[in-house]
């Protein structure tokens, strides 16, 4: 699972794409909304796909590390504090610091406990961001301005917000992919595929799965400054068990062999809810039984489809 | 005889009313091969789970190296240098042979707490990997996915990756089960070379290879020893030859 260009030209293409797309007539507000969402969720979804595809932990509760560091904007904002540099830094330590204490006690448990485990942190933080009556509760918060860049209002800028989300999206798809190839990320596959033999050759599972816990909830906190700085609002909604499920459906249609898997389904999963939802109100009706269908005919995710079409190599 | 290097006190396990291990002892010394043998359902396979540390004695003592290791993981009684092999092979489908073997070597060379450097170009590791693999003859499947080995090369895998280990003491749990007449040939001259370097506890149905190899060999029959000795000391055995139901399994002195 280590870095090959054949896995690479996938995320390759997708980065060059975002990269060009302002210039290739995308440059419309709306068009920016929908580009940064993508790539929020892109970051999520890879952030998730370290714990589902990399631990094979299915986390149910991942939207609350977004919505962690999402509120420490929020929190930051309320006090006067919007410099990026002391609020980023704080909410990825914060979204960490959550992972740390509910990993600690659901990584314990494992299969459908652990679905459940992260579903019931996951809406107790939806509850505690609910009942935050000085920010918002249900309502939300509406930021005025995104952070500040050392004192300067650079992020306003389109295009720096634009590219700023990018280059955080490429890194955070660097990091994933290394941290799969590298010792730590053989110990979480071997454990995952036969925690017996991981155990029978000297590794305690445990804390393995914790830190890649930790780093999958940072990395999710991170994604929520993002979408707190994209959308300009922070509501318990970010937080919502449906959320999660979201981010482990994208994790699941793009493909569990790596983090390209989860990059692609993401986009795709934002891509086509918004062009779907553009052609008739009614657009669940018809993205129901799309997603059922891409489970179904689908088994390795969007990602497999090359070897699909293209005979059936190694089934 | 020399300071054993494992040593099982009085070891007792019940499942419900059924005693399955009912108060073994016995020992294992370096450079010996110590086979246990038994008809299906005596106990073996539970009892090699105990001494490894899958499955807890309720009473009883497993003192391994001169450390009571009773109530350690199986993960930590591993990086003390016991090693084994399942009865059912097991290994990681998704990776090579080669990471297979690698795993085990990563895991007693320094942390694996290592974030960022690809572990697939770690000559260090794979240099020991590819040596291990190449002393049971898989050097040239190195490279296959072990999902695809056969069945005696998974087999054989199994046995690169505890070698891989480095371990002390081999526990190895049928190693020759489901291999073909020429696998089980080539396997039985490996556990002979290995015999020097490692005290081995064998569990092994075939009767020919144990009393070829073994230095003592223990009976157990419904959880209980019921002979331990010479090779040739427990083929003269009544209570062996009855507890398998006549004889025929024994292989005659040749």
């Amino acid at each position: 699972m280590g870095f090959t260009w054949r896995s690479a030209a996938l995320p390759l293409a997708i980065f060059a794409l975002l990269a060009a797309a302002p210039f290739l007539g995308f440059s419309q507000g709306w068009h920016f909304t929908m580009l940064a969402r993508g790539m929020v969720y892109a970051m999520a979804a890879i952030s998730l796909m370290l714990l589902v595809g990399g631990a094979g932990l299915v986390s149910l509760g991942h939207a609350a590390m977004l919505g962690v560091g999402a509120y420490v904007v929020v929190v930051m904002d309320h006090a006067g504090v919007v410099e990026a540099w002391k609020v980023v830094p704080l909410a990825v330590a914060a979204a960490a610091a959550f992972a740390l204490l509910t990993g600690a006690i659901a990584i314990r448990t494992s299969g459908v406990h652990f679905i459940m485990i992260t579903l019931a942190f996951g809406q107790m933080a939806f509850f505690a961001t609910s009942s935050l009556a000085l920010y918002g509760g249900d309502d939300g918060y509406t930021l005025y301005n995104r952070l500040e860049l050392f004192g300067t209002r650079a992020l306003e800028g389109r295009m720096v917000f634009h590219f700023t989300c990018l280059a955080l999206l490429v890194l955070t798809w660097a990091l994933v992919t290394a941290l799969l190839a590298s010792r730590f990320g053989r110990v979480l596959r071997a454990a995952r595929d036969n925690e017996t033999r991981a155990r029978a050759v000297g590794f305690e599972p445990y804390p393995y799965r914790l830190a890649a816990y930790v780093i999958a909830g940072a990395i999710g906190g991170l994604a929520g400054v993002v979408l707190a700085n994209a959308t300009e609002f922070v509501a318990p909604a970010y937080l919502a068990w449906q959320r999660s499920g979201d981010l482990l459906f994208m994790v699941i249609l793009g493909g569990l062999a790596g983090p390209h898997g989860a990059l692609l389904g993401a986009f795709a999963y934002v891509l086509v809810e918004e062009w779907l939802a553009k052609l008739t109100e009614h657009w669940r009706l018809i993205f129901g039984p799309l997603l059922i269908l891409c489970v179904f005919f689908l088994r390795g995710g969007l990602i497999s489809l090359p070897q699909l079409l293209g005979g059936r190599r190694d089934g | 005889m020399a300071e054993p290097l494992l040593e099982l006190r009085g070891l007792r396990k019940s499942f419900g009313g059924l005693a399955v291990t009912d108060d073994v002892s016995l020992t294992v010394v370096p450079g010996e091969i110590h086979a246990l043998i038994g008809p299906n359902g005596a106990g073996k396979t539970t009892l090699i789970h105990q001494i490894s540390g899958t499955l807890a004695p309720d009473a009883g003592a497993v003192i391994f190296a001169g450390r009571d290791v009773t109530r350690l993981p199986l993960a930590k009684r591993a990086r003390l240098g016991l090693a084994r092999s399942f009865q059912i092979t097991s290994i990681v489908p998704s990776f090579s042979a080669l990471e297979n073997v690698a795993l085990a070597v990563q895991a007693r060379r320094g942390s694996s707490f290592r974030f960022f450097r690809p572990a697939g170009r770690e000559a260090a590791l794979n240099d020991e990997a590819m040596a291990a693999l190449a002393e049971l003859g898989l050097d040239r499947r190195a490279g296959l996915p072990a999902a695809a080995l056969s069945h005696g090369e998974k087999r054989q895998l199994e046995l690169a990756i505890a070698l891989a280990m480095r371990p002390r003491l081999l526990l190895l749990d049928e190693p020759l089960a489901g291999t073909g007449a020429e696998e089980a040939e080539r396997l039985v001259r490996i556990l002979t070379a290995l015999k020097a370097r490692y005290a081995i506890l064998l569990v092994e149905h075939d009767m020919q290879a144990v009393f070829a190899l073994a230095d003592r060999i223990s009976v157990l029959a419904q959880g209980r020893v019921i002979a331990s000795g010479r090779p040739d000391e427990i083929r003269a055995d009544a209570a062996v030859r009855s507890a398998y139901l006549g004889d025929e399994d024994l292989p005659e002195a040749a």
